[in-house]
C-alpha cells in the first residue's frame, strides 16, 4: 500500500509539473506580454521599461523557475487588471466555487445513486426507463442552456429563486442543480451497472439463503460493494466540475473562481488566467489521487500498478 | 421441385453475418431515431441555401424581435421570428447547423487522428511508449478543457478555424484511452502473433491486423466526441470566446437571446432545442452503434 501510494504521488507531482509548464507557456503564446500590459498607445521605451520591471527580458527558463518557485508558496504575481496579488484574489473567490462544487456533487450523488439502485433492482421496469431517460437527457443538454431555462422558469415565471448573485443559499439552488445534473448520468450508469454485477454474485445468493431481509441484502451486501467505483468516479467528477464551474458561474453571475477566470480571460489578465488553470488542474490531480487511494484502500485488488 | 445447391446451403447455414447485422441495426430503436435525425440535420446543412427563406445575415432594424408564428404577433413571413437585429431566426437556425456539424466532424477527425495514433502506439509497443502516452493522457485530463479552450481562443482570436483546431487538439483523450486498451487486447491475439511470425512489418500489422478490429470502437468514440465538440463550441460561443458574430452559431444565438431573457424567452429556447436535439441524436446513434457492434463495452 505504501509503495502504491508513493508511486501515485510521484505520478501526480509529475503531472502537476507538466501542467504548470503548459500554463506558464500560455503567457508566451500570446506574443509580447510587455506590449499587452502597456496597451496600444505605449511608446517603445515604455514597453521596454515594463519588460524590465516584470522581468520579461530574462531567459525563459529562469522566468519559469521563478514563477514556479513563487507559485508553490502561493505567490502567483500581480494581476494586470486589479493590481492585486493573484493569490489573494483567487483565495477570496475560491470559497464560492468550493461550496458550489460540494453542493453539486452532493446533489448528483443523492439523486443518481438511489435512481441507479432502483433501476438495477428492477431492470427494464418503468423506473429503469425513467433513470435512463434522465441520464440520456443530461448528456445532451447544454449546461448553459439548461441554466437559462431554469432562470426563465424559477426566476421569471414563478419568481421563487434569484437569477444571479451569491449572497444567500437561495442563490446556489439553481447553479447546484445545473452543475450536479452534469455529473449525474455517469454516476447513475455506474451505480446501475455495479449493482447489476454485484446482485448476481455468489455472496448475495448466500446472504439471501441465510434469510437476510431484502433491505439488508441491498444495502449491507450489495450497495457496499457496488459503491466503490462510484466513490472514485465522484471524486474525479468533482475535479471536472470545479473546472466546469466557469460556465455555471458565468450564467448565474456567482462570483467564484470560475467567474473570475472568465472575466480575466476577457481582460487579458494573464497571470490570473495562468494561476487559475494551474489551480483547477491541481484540484483535479488531488481528487484523482485521493480517488486512487480510496479505491486501493476499499479494494485491495486495486493495489497493483 | 428441385432446390438449387445454393438455396439448400443458405437454408442450412442460417442468416449471413450481413443479414444479422442489418436486422440488428434496423431493429435498434435508438440507433434508427438518432441516425434519422442526424441525417435530417446533415441534409438541412447541405441544402441550407435552398431551405432558408431569407438571408441569415440580412439585418432589418424595422422588424426587430418579431416573435415566432405561434405567438399572437407572429407572422408566416418569419416563421421563427427575427432576432435583435431583425435577422430571420429560421434562416439563422438553418445555417447554424452547418457550423455545429463542421465543428463536430472536423474536431472529432483531428482529435481522432491524434488520439488513435497515440493509443495504438501505446497499446502495441507498450513499455516506455505506453508510459509516455499514459502520462500525456493524465496531463491532458488534468487541464480544465473549457478554461484552456477559452484562454487559447482569446489569445488567437475567435474564428471557426481556431475553435476547430483548439477543440481538435484538446479532445483526443478518450480516443487514446479506448484505442490503447483495445490494442492491448488485440496484441496477444493469435492472428497478430501469426502475422509477426511470418515476418509482417509493424506497419502492416497495425494497418491490416489491428486497425480493422478496433474500427467499431473507433466509430463509437467518434460519435461521442462529435457531440462533445458541438457542445463545447456552443459553450465557447455562448461565453463570447468562440465563433464570433455575425456567424449564425447556435451557442451564439443563445448568448444573444440571453439579453432578452425576460421578454422573449423563445429566443433562447429555439437554438437551445436545436442544439439539444442534434447532440441527443448523435449520442443515441453512438450508443446504438456500440450496442450493435461492441456490446461488451457498455458502461
Amino acid at each position: 500500500m505504501l509503495v502504491f501510494t508513493l508511486k501515485k504521488l510521484g505520478l501526480a507531482l509529475l503531472v502537476a509539473l507538466a501542467v504548470s509548464m503548459l500554463s506558464f507557456a500560455l503567457l508566451y503564446l500570446s506574443g509580447d506580454p510587455a506590449a499587452a500590459i502597456a496597451g496600444e498607445t505605449a511608446s517603445d521605451s515604455d514597453i521596454e521599461a515594463i519588460r524590465i520591471f516584470y522581468g520579461f527580458d530574462r531567459p525563459l527558463l529562469v522566468q519559469y523557475g521563478e514563477w514556479l518557485f513563487n507559485a508553490v508558496r502561493g505567490d502567483f504575481g500581480q494581476s494586470y487588471y486589479f493590481q492585486l496579488p493573484v493569490g489573494q484574489l483567487i483565495a477570496d473567490r475560491l470559497s464560492v466555487t468550493m461550496i458550489l462544487g460540494v453542493c453539486g456533487i452532493t446533489f448528483a450523488l443523492l439523486t443518481a445513486v438511489p435512481l441507479g439502485v432502483a433501476a438495477a433492482v428492477r431492470p427494464n421496469s418503468l423506473i429503469d426507463r425513467v433513470a435512463l431517460f434522465i441520464s440520456v437527457m443530461g448528456q445532451a443538454m447544454p449546461s448553459f442552456w439548461f441554466g437559462l431555462v431554469l432562470i426563465v422558469i424559477f426566476s421569471i415565471q414563478f419568481q421563487i429563486l434569484p437569477p444571479s448573485g451569491s449572497e444567500s443559499w437561495r442563490h446556489f439552488v439553481m447553479p447546484t442543480i445545473v452543475l450536479g445534473y452534469y455529473a449525474m448520468p455517469g454516476i447513475m450508469r455506474l451505480t446501475r451497472a455495479g449493482m447489476l454485477d454485484v446482485l448476481s454474485a455468489d455472496y448475495i445468493r448466500t446472504a439471501r439463503a441465510k434469510g437476510a431481509s431484502e433491505m439488508r441484502v441491498m444495502f449491507k451486501h450489495a450497495l457496499r460493494n457496488a459503491i466503490i467505483p462510484v466513490v472514485s468516479l465522484a471524486a474525479v467528477q468533482m475535479g471536472f466540475m470545479l473546472g466546469g464551474s466557469i460556465v455555471v458561474e458565468s450564467i448565474f453571475a456567482l462570483h467564484g473562481a470560475g467567474y473570475l477566470a472568465w472575466e480575466s480571460i476577457g481582460r487579458n489578465d494573464l497571470p490570473t488566467v495562468q494561476a487559475l488553470i494551474l489551480i483547477f488542474s491541481l484540484f483535479y490531480i488531488v481528487f484523482t489521487f485521493l480517488s486512487d487511494l480510496l479505491n486501493a484502500w476499499l479494494d485491495p485488488r486495486m493495489r497493483v500498478g | 421441385m428441385a432446390k438449387t445447391v445454393e438455396t439448400v446451403i443458405r437454408e442450412l447455414s442460417g442468416p449471413t453475418p450481413g443479414q444479422i447485422m442489418r436486422s440488428k441495426v434496423f431493429g435498434h430503436r435508438g440507433l434508427m431515431i438518432g441516425g434519422l435525425v442526424l441525417l435530417f440535420v446533415i441534409l438541412v446543412a447541405i441544402f441550407a441555401p435552398l431551405l432558408a427563406p431569407h438571408d441569415p445575415y440580412h439585418q432589418n432594424l424595422m422588424i426587430r424581435m418579431r416573435p415566432p408564428v405561434w405567438y399572437d404577433k407572429g407572422t408566416w413571413e418569419h416563421v421563427l421570428g427575427t432576432d435583435h437585429l431583425g435577422r430571420d431566426y429560421l434562416s439563422r437556425l438553418i445555417y447554424g447547423s452547418r457550423i455545429s456539424l463542421a465543428i463536430g466532424l472536423i474536431a472529432a477527425l483531428i482529435s481522432g487522428l491524434i488520439g488513435t495514433a497515440m493509443g495504438i502506439a501505446a497499446g502495441y509497443f507498450g513499455g516506455k511508449v505506453d508510459m509516455v502516452v499514459t502520462f500525456l493522457i493524465n496531463v491532458r485530463l488534468a487541464m480544465p478543457v473549457v478554461l484552456v479552450a477559452l484562454a487559447v481562443v482569446a489569445l488567437f482570436g475567435g474564428s471557426l478555424q481556431i475553435v476547430i483546431m483548439v477543440l481538435g487538439l484538446l479532445l483526443w483523450d478518450r480516443f487514446a484511452v479506448v484505442m490503447r486498451s483495445a490494442t492491448l487486447q488485440l496484441r496477444s491475439m493469435e492472428y497478430v502473433t501469426a502475422a509477426r511470425a511470418i515476418g509482417c512489418s509493424t506497419r502492416r500489422i497495425i494497418f491490416s491486423e489491428i486497425m480493422p478490429n478496433i474500427l467499431n470502437n473507433l466509430i463509437v468514440i467518434v460519435t461521442l466526441e462529435m457531440a462533445h465538440a458541438i457542445l463545447l463550441e456552443a459553450i465557447l460561443s455562448f461565453l463570447g470566446l468562440g465563433v464570433q458574430p455575425p456567424t449564425p452559431s447556435w451557442g451564439l444565438m443563445v448568448s444573444e437571446g440571453k439579453q432578452m431573457l425576460l421578454f422573449e424567452p423563445w429566443m433562447i429556447t429555439i437554438p437551445g432545442v436545436a442544439l439539444f436535439v442534434l447532440v441527443l441524436a448523435i449520442n443515441l446513434m453512438g450508443d446504438g452503434l456500440r450496442d450493435v457492434t461492441a456490446p461488451e463495452n457498455r458502461n
